[in-house]
């Protein structure tokens, strides 16, 4: 026999669907089926389950390889490597609860470190756009109930948020969208012919890195000014209709996504791109959204904000939070070689990082955790498995519209491992110690 | 990439470059041949594919992962991003040379192997 546990919430992107369903075995113990979830979500509760799964600490030896330590051991490492370094830099936060987020800053505030997470290589361009510039937004709620024209810029939702259009943005029902897609208008701007761009009623195919001037274009369309011939490649002609579409809607949206943070135009495309949302407030109802990643990056935002009031890029180092991005954030620190020791959690900056800051990293004592072997795990000095939050561990996560919503935990952890906020727990009380020695 | 690091599955789908078919046929390149893909900041080993996405003649495409981030831009003109998108690159045909796994390369760059 089996049950079925239903409302389950997916951890993998920030669409944070709520509505799965998944069947464990009558034990408790092994996952049988998911159903509701996209591919890469299901892919996540099956992965959880695969065999050869690393349930105990592994230590680097000086050949290069690893050797299996204890729990208290890896605790006792990191705790001592928090310790004694001068400028720590903790990153990662996105994939983990924010319960564990709280316990793990308030390591950071003992030892005096940076904290870091993953917005820095996505969505921080944004988070600094929206203190320039400040940002109205909504919830994925009232984009379903809502919104008639939607712009996706600079991202892939077939791909990387494969629900969010079927859930909220395009094809869903809603109180005054009743007729689903055929009460929207699409608008795609990307680069490539991507498979979200192939469903757009308009699809700019701009030149890449030309974000800021299409942007620029759109608000001159919207004053009914002159534009040159083809802006970013695209003719005139096509912004004056995209501009006469936008602001024939009742309620819109632009959502955005690494195609506009991590060209180099950076926040300015942002800044750029949320006044293009102030414009076409004098005209219609209009809202902006980031696209963010990793499930709970947006967490580790709110929770960082809360606790020392800047999104990411916290400097404790001083026993107060400072914050200056370009100077207190990962690659920058790593780059000028500024941090002593590196610990991370929730994320792999072994495959998201140029590699340059991260042979840094392979230089420094370094603690990574993560229920997965990755290439950060196996540059690191000390790799501390975990269970998965979301699956093995419930806990708190923030959906991109920073909507909190409590993921449930569906089975065991296998036997003995550690969740990320019983490790953290454990670090806190030896650092508490050593500290105080 | 939920479905494990380590995993071929994932040198599969991101340890590849997508291409223009007119850019292979410049290059010379048949589809699926391994290629060497240098920037101003390092170089690596992929696969180049036709393009799923295109056309879009003259830009190149790798998935976020250590093979893209070989060659990528790191310096962040003081905004903490490092410039991930827009990197000149320089294609070459590296027919005998084989495209390593996403642990073997990130490994072999902090060694300083290649
Ligand atoms: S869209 Fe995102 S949150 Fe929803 S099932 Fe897929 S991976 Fe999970």
């Amino acid at each position: 026999m089996t049950k079925s546990v239903t409302d389950v919430i997916c951890p993998f992107c920030g669409t944070l669907c709520d509505d799965l369903e998944v069947v464990v075995s009558d034990d408790g113990k092994t996952i049988v089926d998911v159903y509701n979830a996209c591919a890469i979500g299901a892919e996540k509760f099956m992965h959880a389950q695969a065999s050869g799964r690393v349930t105990r600490p592994r230590m680097q030896q000086p050949d290069g390889s690893y050797k299996e330590v204890s729990y208290d051991e890896a605790v006792e490492y990191t705790a001592q490597m928090l310790a004694k370094s001068k400028k720590p830099l903790m990153y990662g936060w996105s994939s983990t609860s924010c319960e564990a987020q709280s316990v793990g800053h308030e390591i950071a505030e003992q030892v005096g470190a940076i904290v870091d997470n993953t917005a820095t290589v996505c969505h921080g361009t944004t988070l600094l756009a929206v203190q320039d510039v400040g940002i109205p937004s909504c919830t994925l709620g009232e984009v379903k109930n809502r919104a008639d024209r939607i712009i996706f810029w600079g991202c892939n939702p077939c791909h990387a948020h494969p629900r969010h259009m079927s859930r909220y943005s395009i094809f869903p029902r809603g109180f005054f969208t009743n007729k689903g897609h055929k009460n929207r208008k699409m608008i795609v701007v990307d680069p490539r012919n991507t498979d979200t761009a192939k469903m757009a009623d308009i699809h700019f195919q701009i030149e890449q890195g030309r974000d800021y001037e299409l942007l620029s274009a759109l608000r001159v369309a919207l004053r009914k000014e002159v534009l040159p011939d083809t802006v970013a490649g695209v003719p005139k002609e096509k912004i004056y209709e995209a501009a006469e579409l936008l602001t024939s809607g009742r309620f819109g949206i632009i959502f955005f996504g690494m195609g506009v943070t991590q060209t180099l135009s950076k926040n300015h495309n942002i800044d750029e791109a949320i006044m293009l949302t102030k414009d076409l407030n004098e005209f219609t109802k209009f809202s902006i959204m980031a696209m963010r990643g990793h499930y709970n990056v947006t967490g580790s935002g709110q929770v960082l904000g809360w606790q020392f009031g800047y999104p990411f890029c916290v400097d404790l180092s001083r026993g107060f939070a400072r914050y200056n991005p370009g100077e207190t954030s990962s690659n920058d620190l790593l780059r000028r070689g500024e941090v002593d020791a590196v610990f991370v959690l929730g994320s792999d900056p072994g495959a998201h990082f140029p590699i340059s800051s991260v042979k840094k990293i392979s230089e420094l004592p370094s603690v990574a955790v993560d229920p997965h072997i990755t290439p950060t795990t196996e540059v690191a000095k000390l790799h501390v498995p975990v269970a998965f939050v979301g699956v093995e561990v419930g806990g708190n996560c923030y959906r991109m519209d920073n909507v909190p919503i409590d993921a449930r935990k569906v089975v065991d952890p296998p036997e003995g491992v550690l969740t990320d906020e019983e490790f953290l727990t454990r670090v806190n009380k030896r650092v508490k110690e050593l500290m105080e020695a | 990439m939920e479905g494990g690091k380590e995993k071929d599955a994932y040198r599969k789908a991101c340890g590849i470059i997508e291409m223009d078919p007119s850019d292979l046929k410049k290059l010379g390149a048949w589809r699926n041949t391994n290629v060497k893909v240098t920037s101003p900041h390092g170089s690596v080993i992929v696969k180049a594919v036709e393009a799923t996405q295109g056309p879009h003649p003259g830009l190149g495409y790798i998935p976020m992962g250590p093979w893209a981030n070989s060659v990528t831009d790191p310096n962040t003109y003081s905004t903490g991003m490092p410039t991930f998108k827009g990197v000149p690159i320089e294609v070459e045909i590296a027919m005998n040379e084989p495209v390593l796994s996403s642990i073997e390369l990130v490994q072999k760059k902090c060694r300083g192997e290649i």
